[in-house]
């Protein structure tokens, strides 16, 4: 299989220098509705379906059995003109479902549903805030909904992948998700700023979303898939480059590093003569690079028509304008509202926003934390864990989690140090920070008997610092707290033996 | 627009027995290239009178907006599922290898 | 043969009620009469012996209590294979799905079973309803009950015949170009197909979804609008069930029956399908029909339907279009046919099953769908097809403003030769002619005998048409007609097919005769 270990990379300020990046991107957003798009099962990436048992969520539609008849899942519909408003789209007066025809194992029917020249949605504009504040306008070309495929595992290779696979298995779960397809336009005029322009954007969407309550948009579970196109033309050159399309592009890191690493690698192609081949590249996150896959050929003949067994969907201006009044604030004017709101700094909210824990913080803040705790455990520990093991940090710990852990070191239950230990236990996956704090006995001991003794023995034991203490040495308390802290094996307030010790020893 | 008079080759008709997903014999495509020049030439009729201001009917009763409220209902079990599978394993369809890759 | 099976449903519905026979009595007899003559027929694919005894033990238990789910609770039924049972394999006549058990009902079958109705087993077809003559069924020809050297019709010939042979009072049939009418036509029943959307369409195994309609095959017009009652009405599971109140369908066959008079109904002939090259036989029997109906005070006008020439091009585009992505899922993944050389690859395992599962006339509209809806071609073939489906139904638009029913000869022929089309696609295509326009505007249909023709001997069938959602003036018109002939006649036409049927076989045969499907 190829991978891209062997791929020739141009220096990327030269390959700026030389070609004009122009991007382009596909995200698909699962719909967190109850059920399917098609079928009345229920819909795995909806919040709280459990879909570990294969083939438990399948309806006769979801896997293609004979006879068996597709029905569109209103608020689906609602979902995708909400989105479609939020993008800035207009909304069609009239849409319909195509058959897109291709034979592949994870499609039951061996057609997908979808949208194809009459989309619920079309021509709109994302503005997206860059790091330095700046704000850049996408342009969107459509979103269309459609349903997603079931799953496969590939058994026997060496890797897991396809390549090399002595069979594989079919679970159709997630055949049948709903799912937006938001389909922007080419994006001219990134220049260096393309692989930045590309993780914000992917950063925006999944905020929108997120903003709307129709996803759960949890990247590293596939609820938002990004696809990115990117081609090169030379400087001066009016006619676009050949594209590739990446796929499995599953966190924004990983959406930033894609685009980079093609630009760095047809950019050392086209500086070669050579020329670039219109196919599908796949991201592997682990070597930081894109290989070849399906080449696009006439194959890829679809022989769209008409869904027959659906009819248009025509939302009435008041369904419309229903939604649209519902809309909740843009992204970037709910920034602006949190950021007066938090009290933070350009430069402090700016930070929150490269490490892209926005509205993790804002969850956690509505759980009852302060918004300053809040700032200092997603930059602070969690980001550092995030950044240790490569995900996002979103992925580690709930908002609610943080929040507990927060009210836990508040109220005096926790030392800092003792709080970021539980948060590790939390993120091990040992349950919420009540539960790790119960079931290790990790509390601090604020029970100033158990401590009075402790200090006591310990005065006892050293009558010279005693007396030093006695002498107003106060600093000699220091070789007693430590000798206390050790007694109680950590779970007690310095601060607190301290105040405690000074009285012990005037006493 | 295509030729007025369509041909289609045996190639042709391998790459739609492709498309179609059909490991049709020579002698079979050989047959079916002729049988289909016969029937596209008949049907192509419809270009007499399909001119530009006949709009399309893709259902032969108009509806719109026919949808389901987001109710979950009933799904079939999993061994209903697997119950005609021609193999499985785990739970799971089980299938060869595969040459391609998902679109 | 029992006199239980000559009954019509309607009778036989009325002797249950009665308390003179019992279901049991009657399914038994009908279980008789198929291993009597189905060595013969070939109506069936699978017949449900014993699975049909116990329900009717049921359904007499249940009418003893007094809780008989309907009027025709008891009444046995023969469903064509098209149509998915969870207790009987669907086949839909082809070799892909052979022996295939789906784990649902479809709602046709589901509202005949919650009525009581008792389903007697599953019928002959063409391979997913593609055909005239049942003769691509994967599992053989059904035989003409009225010459067994001849076609029954398709694609529902099983059904059709099982109903002409006696082996089932009443029976269900698909029809998307014609699969109800011109089996009923040629074997000398009653079929209908009603408005599109009329009837759910869950749980038929789809050919061409905007076309297929599921209907009642009958030996009576009364017996047809019984079964209509039971099976019609919105379904939430088909998006294009409609949601009307539907007229009951039994009540308008009754009342056209007592009325006996056409008085105030325009009949428009339409011109376009008046028989000009049809059979004699056809013709004549077509004209006498004409002819009594105006005895009878209908008015006659010729109308026009200047597209009904295009209808043809534009129905084997569409049909072949939708029919290749319905059937794209037959694929060896989840269920039917599966073959596998070893060490191939799913591509190769999916294009050698299909290959081996589908008959030639499956391949052939494949492809030729296939090729319909390919890039360059779409807007030329299929796009060009949708655009005569426009003028088709302002055609019937306009003849319906002169008229309160259309009609026309059912078929251009009667049953033909077993064997004598089989390998000539586009003759077999143009038996099709008369009822594919009301396929594609969407309109009910009916087929109903008019004698036989002098030449042959043989059934010829009357079509009416109404406008859409109008299914119940059919039924009144329908069942009017029928009346004056049999009048004429009188007795109904099946009185006088031959005889048929072969030593009864000793006891105990006769529930599986072929120990299932075949």
């Amino acid at each position: 299989m190829a991978t891209g270990a062997t791929d020739v990379l141009m220096d990327f300020d030269e390959a700026l220098e030389r070609f004009e990046p122009v991007l382009g991107f596909e995200v698909h957003v699962e719909l967190s509705t109850a059920t399917k798009m098609f079928s009345p099962a229920p819909n795995p990436a909806a919040p709280g379906v459990d879909s570990s048992v294969p083939n438990s969520l399948v309806a006769p539609v979801d896997m293609g059995l004979p006879g068996a008849l597709p029905v569109v899942n209103a608020e689906a519909v609602r979902y995708s003109i909400s989105l479609g408003l939020a993008l800035g789209c207009s909304i069609a007066p009239t849409s319909r479902f195509a058959r897109k025809n291709y034979f592949y194992p994870d499609l039951g029917k061996n057609y997908q549903i979808s949208q194809y020249d009459e989309p619920i949605a079309f021509e709109g504009t994302v503005e997206v805030e860059l790091e330095d504040g700046t704000l850049w306008t996408v342009p969107i070309e459509r979103a269309h909904m459609e349903e997603d495929a079931g799953k496969l595992t590939h058994v026997g290779g060496a890797t897991g992948r396809i390549q090399g696979a002595d069979h594989s298995l079919v679970d159709y779960n997630r055949a049948g998700v709903p799912l937006v397809e938001i389909v922007t336009k080419p994006i001219f005029g990134a220049e260096h700023r393309a692989p930045e322009i590309a993780k914000a954007y992917v950063a925006t969407i999944r905020d929108i979303v997120r903003s709307l309550g129709i996803s759960e948009a949890r990247m590293e579970r596939g609820n938002l898939r990004c696809d990115a196109n990117v081609s090169l033309r030379p400087r001066g050159q009016e006619r676009l480059g050949t594209r590739t399309e990446t796929k499995n592009v599953n966190s924004l890191r990983s959406v930033e590093r894609a685009v980079r690493y093609e630009i760095q690698r047809q950019a050392a192609i086209l500086a070669a003569g050579g020329t670039i081949v219109q196919e599908t590249r796949h991201w592997h996150e682990d070597t930081g690079s894109t290989s070849a896959g399906r080449p696009k050929s006439d194959a890829d003949d679809y022989r769209y028509f008409p869904e027959p067994d659906l009819l248009p969907v025509e939302p009435s201006l008041a369904l419309i304008e229903e939604l649209r009044a519902a809309l909740p604030e843009s992204p970037a004017a709910f920034r602006r509202r949190l950021q007066a709101d938090y009290g933070f700094t350009d430069g402090e909210f700016r930070d929150i926003l490269n490490a892209g824990v926005l509205a993790e913080l804002e969850e956690t803040v509505s759980k009852g934390a302060a918004p300053a705790q809040a700032r200092k455990w997603w930059l602070g520990e969690i980001l550092r864990i995030a950044n240790q093991r490569g995900v996002e940090p979103g992925t580690l710990v709930s908002p609610l989690h943080v929040s507990e852990l927060i009210a836990l070191t508040e109220n005096g239950d926790l030392t800092d140090r003792l709080a970021r230990q539980v948060l590790e236990l939390v993120v091990a996956g040992e349950g919420s920070p009540e539960e790790v704090v119960q079931a290790r006995g990790l509390k601090v001991v604020s029970d100033d008997s158990a401590l009075i003794a402790a200090i006591d023995e310990a005065l006892a034991s050293q009558p010279d610092v005693l007396q030093k203490i006695k002498d107003g040495k106060v600093q000699a308390a220091g070789a007693v707290i430590g000798a206390v802290m050790k007694a109680m094996r950590g779970q007690a307030d310095a601060a607190r033996v301290r105040e405690l010790v000074l009285e012990r020893a005037q006493a | 627009m295509p030729d007025a008079t369509p041909v289609i080759s045996v190639a042709d008709v391998q790459h739609l027995a492709g498309l179609a997903r059909i490991a049709l014999e020579p002698a079979e495509i050989e047959h079916l290239a002729g049988e289909l020049n016969q029937i596209v030439d008949s049907v192509k009729k419809v270009q007499e009178v399909a001119t530009p201001d006949v709009p399309a009917t893709s259902h032969p009763i108009p509806l719109v907006n026919v949808l389901r409220a987001d109710v979950v209902g009933e799904v079939l079990t999993q061994q209903q599922v697997l119950s005609g599978a021609p193999d499985a394993a785990d739970g799971r369809f089980r299938v060869p290898a595969i040459l391609g890759e998902e679109q | 043969m029992s006199e239980l099976t000559r009954w019509t449903a309607a009778e036989l519905a009325e002797h249950l009620d009665a308390g003179d026979v019992s279901s049991v009595e009657a399914t038994r007899a009908h279980l008789d009469r198929i291993a009597e003559v189905e060595p013969d027929v070939h109506a069936f694919l699978h017949v449900a012996g014993p699975a049909a005894l116990t329900r009717a033990e049921e359904i007499d238990r249940l009418r003893a209590e007094g809780r008989a789910p309907s009027a025709l609770a008891g009444v046995p039924v023969a469903i064509k294979d098209v149509l998915c049972t969870l207790d009987m394999p669907s086949t839909a006549g082809s070799k892909i799905l052979e022996g295939w058990v789906p784990p649902y009902d479809a709602t046709p079958v589901a509202r005949l079973r919650a009525a009581g109705l008792v389903p007697l087993g599953k019928t002959n077809m063409d391979e997913f309803a593609m055909g005239s003559s049942t003769e691509y069924s994967a599992y053989g020809a059904t035989h003409n009950p009225w010459d067994l050297s001849r076609i029954p019709g398709g694609s529902g010939g099983g059904s059709a015949a099982a109903v002409a042979a006696f082996e089932a009072p009443v029976a269900l049939g698909s029809d998307t170009g014609g699969s109800i009418r011109q089996p009923a036509a040629v074997t000398g029943t009653v079929g209908v197909k009603p408005t599109y959307g009329g009837v759910s369409r869950y749980g038929s195994i789809a050919l061409a979804s905007s076309l297929d309609q599921v209907g009642p095959v009958s030996r009576t017009v009364l017996d047809a609008a019984l079964i209509h009652d039971v099976i019609g009405g919105h379904d939430p599971h088909d998006a294009t069930s409609l949601t009307d109140e539907w007229p009951s369908m039994a009540a308008a066959a009754r009342r056209g029956k007592a009325e006996g008079s056409l008085a105030g109904v325009r009949v428009g002939v339409v011109h376009q399908l008046d028989g000009s090259g049809f059979q004699g036989g056809v013709r004549q029997r077509f004209g006498e029909a004409l002819k009594r109906m105006a005895e009878a005070g209908a008015e006659i006008v010729e109308v026009q339907a200047p597209h009904f020439e295009y209808a043809i091009s534009a129905y084997y585009l569409i049909l072949p279009a939708e029919a290749s992505s319905n059937l794209a899922k037959y694929d060896s993944v989840r269920f039917g046919l599966r073959v596998d050389p070893g060490r191939s690859t799913t591509e190769q395992v999916m294009a050698l099953s299909r290959e081996a599962g589908f008959g030639p006339e499956v391949k052939r509209r494949v492809i030729l769908g296939t090729y319909a809806l390919s890039a360059g071609y779409y807007d030329a073939y299929y796009g060009s097809a949708q655009q005569v489906r426009t003028l088709v139904q302002r055609d019937f638009t306009a003849a319906f403003e002169q008229a309160d029913v259309l009609v026309s000869p059912s078929a251009p022929t009667t049953a033909f030769p077993l064997g004598e089309k089989v390998d000539d696609p586009l003759a077999m295509y143009l038996n099709d002619v008369t009822t594919i326009p009301a396929n594609l505007a969407g309109i009910p249909g009916m087929s109903l005998p008019i004698g036989l023709a002098p030449e042959d001997g043989l059934p010829v069938g009357l079509q009416l048409m109404a406008p859409a959602r109008e299914d119940a003036r059919l039924y009144r018109v329908g069942a009017t007609v029928e009346a004056l002939l049999e009048a004429e006649w009188g007795a109904p036409l099946l009185s006088r097919a031959p005889k048929l049927g072969r030593p009864v076989p000793p006891p105990g045969f006769g529930t599986e005769p072929d120990g299932g499907t075949r």
